[in-house]
């Protein structure tokens, strides 16, 4: 029996809502995953922020009932950052495209994780512009076709969670809108980590992405998702020909490191605020 | 000449094509991504010539344009909003750089909060960049003004912008003359002019200079302007004998006699012209060219005319001052023979301007009363 759960409606700004996403589209369930990892990570509302750049994803602020600040494309993880830096005590969730956060604001990006401040990215990776209606992202995988790649892009994607950690990021982990359930998780540890968390949520977005690279509706998309998907204790058995096809999904690395906010009021002396 | 029905965005990205350009820059932003969507199809089908890459961001874009117009490449790139403002250091460098690249940017306002309506803010926040901007008003005219502003820019050495007005313009289906390329080939030939990077002579380019030699180049740019007159008055000509149509610098209707003149600059132009029939003693100057910004035209016509006010129409606003053309044409008229009053009915926010408007505040009554003579009023105002 599957339990159906209600959204906490206080999170929400009910009277935005319905949302302007397509049907199909999983920035709904990326969202959803947020609301309820907030509940339980038991944070207060007043001490939640959600910061978002521009994109279809980044719609999600929008609608949810915390303060929420609407950032310039590609630059969130810069507002997070004055933020938090000033106000060390809230809980910040950045939630980005992947076109967002590693195109035009892939140098936020690195330095965020390079100083391992404590934000929460939320990267909802469609593999595409929603918004301005389907050119290919730094994150789309090459031959895959965009508007401003009809024969396929030539172009070879970062692999964002390695990029991260190269850059000094503390807490990876990868998800999707197929398994909603293990995200909110992915996203309740990011939250109670202290440092630079990236989680990388897999959503399809059947307009764009889906029919440019007749991925089918959304179902399929969906499905496609989660069978494509391997815990990390799964894929520790396969072999590297096998795990190229696969999307491993979980935390994919943890560590501790010095925290910027901290550092920095250590530094002063001074007290926040 | 066939005859297409095509959007404003099309119309540049076929004109692109058709000029033979080497190399075209693409990031997507709202409302001018179907310039560069229509340039990849372009690409993929292999008719479009020359190169197309997309970059990582606007700012890239340029970068990318400013690094193959040093090579002598023909370059091209569009953008809108909030893309020209991040490209804005790379728009001073490419004039200062000399590169002759033509840039397509469609009017959007600029945030916060996020706008897609087309303000003219955009584009006249970089009227001081040494770029040469040329505001069109239908999808011809998008057409026809990018071939000549490859010709022009490359011609004076200073890049271009051309500049129209999102969705009125970049949306809206238009039927427009597309000349074949190899008529298009007669007016305008494979870029000519001189590479910077040049393998056979290495070089140090743009490193640090002093000020006399930094104002020697200021200086070189805007004697540069001054000669945009004579040039595109030729590029006119020659484009005039070839397609029948032309694009001064400043266009007159139904000026002569005219009370009252408006002046604007875009799509504002199409609808004062659709309606100036119907009213009496009234004209319009449009101008084509915002930089270099043509005074001593603008003020012979005002002059010329007559008239005894000048309404100038600003879908933009430079707050603390007012509309940014009604100043320009202010400082044209300083001086002038009986120089009439300047209004100013501004639009700020990209509101539309509606015949009905027009007709309010050509009535007089608004603009007469408190206030003085350079009374300004919004359109969002007008209930
Ligand atoms: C400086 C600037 N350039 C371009 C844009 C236009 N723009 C808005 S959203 C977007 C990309 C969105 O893609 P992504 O981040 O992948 O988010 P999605 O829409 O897929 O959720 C772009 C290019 C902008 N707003 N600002
Ligand atoms: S365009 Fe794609 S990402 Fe945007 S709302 Fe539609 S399905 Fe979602």
């Amino acid at each position: 029996m599957v339990r159906v759960e209600h959204l906490n409606q206080t999170f929400l700004r009910t009277k935005k809502l319905p949302h302007i996403w397509c049907p199909g589209c999983g920035n709904g369930i990326v969202t959803a995953a947020l609301v309820r990892a907030v509940e339980r990570a038991g944070f207060a509302q007043r001490d939640v922020v959600i910061v978002s750049g521009i994109g279809c994803s980044s719609r999600a602020a929008g609608y949810l009932n915390f303060n929420t600040l609407h950032a310039t494309h590609g630059r969130a993880l810069a507002f997070a950052t004055g933020l938090k830096l000033s106000q060390p005590q809230l809980k910040i969730f950045v939630i980005m495209g992947d076109g967002d956060c590693s195109a035009i604001g892939g140098n936020h990006f690195i330095h965020a994780a390079r100083r391992n401040i404590d934000l929460n990215a939320v990267i909802i990776n469609n593999y595409i512009y929603g918004m301005t209606g389907g050119q290919h992202s730094p994150l789309t995988p090459a031959g895959r076709k965009s508007t401003t790649a009809p024969a396929g892009t030539l172009e070879r994607p970062f692999e964002l969670l390695e990029l991260a950690r190269g850059a000094g990021a503390t807490f990876g982990a990868r998800g999707s809108a197929a398994q909603p359930r293990q995200l909110e998780q992915l996203i309740v540890q990011g939250a109670r980590h202290k440092g630079f968390a990236v989680i990388e949520a897999l959503s399809p977005c059947p307009t764009y992405y889906g029919r440019k690279n007749r991925q089918g509706g959304p179902v399929e998309m969906l499905r496609a998702l989660k069978d494509s998907s391997v815990s990390v204790e799964g894929a520790s058995g396969l072999d590297p020909a096998e795990l190229s096809e696969k999307l491993v999904t979980g935390v994919i690395y943890v560590k501790d490191a010095p925290e910027y906010t901290e550092q920095y009021y250590r530094s002063t002396g001074k007290e926040p605020g | 000449m066939p005859v297409e029905m095509i959007t404003g965005s099309q119309a540049a990205a076929t004109a692109v094509q058709r000029a033979g350009v080497d190399l075209v820059v693409a990031y997507p932003i709202t409302p001018q991504t179907a310039i560069v969507e229509t340039l990849a199809e372009y690409w993929a089908r292999g008719e479009l010539g020359g190169e197309y890459v997309n970059a990582e961001s606007e700012y890239a874009s340029l970068a990318y344009c400013s690094g193959a117009a040093s090579a002598g490449a023909r370059t091209f790139t569009a953008t809108s909003s909030h893309g020209l403002a991040y490209m804005h250091e790379m728009i001073h460098w490419c004039a200062g750089a000399r590169h002759p690249i033509v840039l397509a940017n469609v009017n959007r306002a600029m945030g916060a909060p996020w706008c897609l309506e087309p303000d003219q803010i955009d584009s006249l926040s970089q009227r001081d960049t040494g770029w040469i901007q040329l505001y069109c008003a239908n999808a011809q005219e998008v057409f026809d003004t990018i071939l000549q502003a490859f010709a022009l820019a490359e011609s004076v050495l200073l890049p271009c912008m051309v500049v129209f007005d999102g969705f009125y313009v970049s949306h809206t289906y238009e039927a427009v003359d597309i000349p074949p390329r190899d008529t298009v080939a007669r007016f305008l030939g494979p870029s000519c002019f001189a590479a910077q990077v040049d393998p056979g002579r290495p070089a140090n380019l743009h490193g640090l200079i002093g000020a006399e030699a930094q104002s020697r180049l200021v200086l070189s740019r805007h004697r540069a302007m001054e000669r945009v007159w004579e040039t595109l008055r030729e590029i006119n000509d020659r484009f005039a004998a070839l397609f029948g149509r032309s694009y001064p610098a400043v266009e007159g209707v139904a000026c002569e006699g005219a009370k009252t003149l408006l002046v604007t600059a875009g799509s504002c132009a199409e609808t004062i012209k659709s309606v100036l029939p119907a009213l009496d003693g009234t004209g319009l100057l449009r101008l084509k060219a915002v930089r270099p910004f043509p005074a001593r035209e603008l003020r012979t016509r005002v002059e010329a005319s007559g008239a005894e006010t000048v309404i100038v129409v600003d879908r933009n606003c430079s707050p603390g001052l007012g509309g940014i053309l009604a100043q320009e044409v202010k400082a044209a008229l300083y001086g002038a023979a009986a120089a009439p009053p300047v209004q100013n009915l501004i639009l700020a926010g990209g509101v539309d301007l509606t015949p009905w408007m027009l007709k309010r505040i050509l009535d007089g009554s608004l603009f007469t009363g408190g206030g003085g003579p350079d009374r300004e009023v919004w359109g969002v105002d007008l209930a």
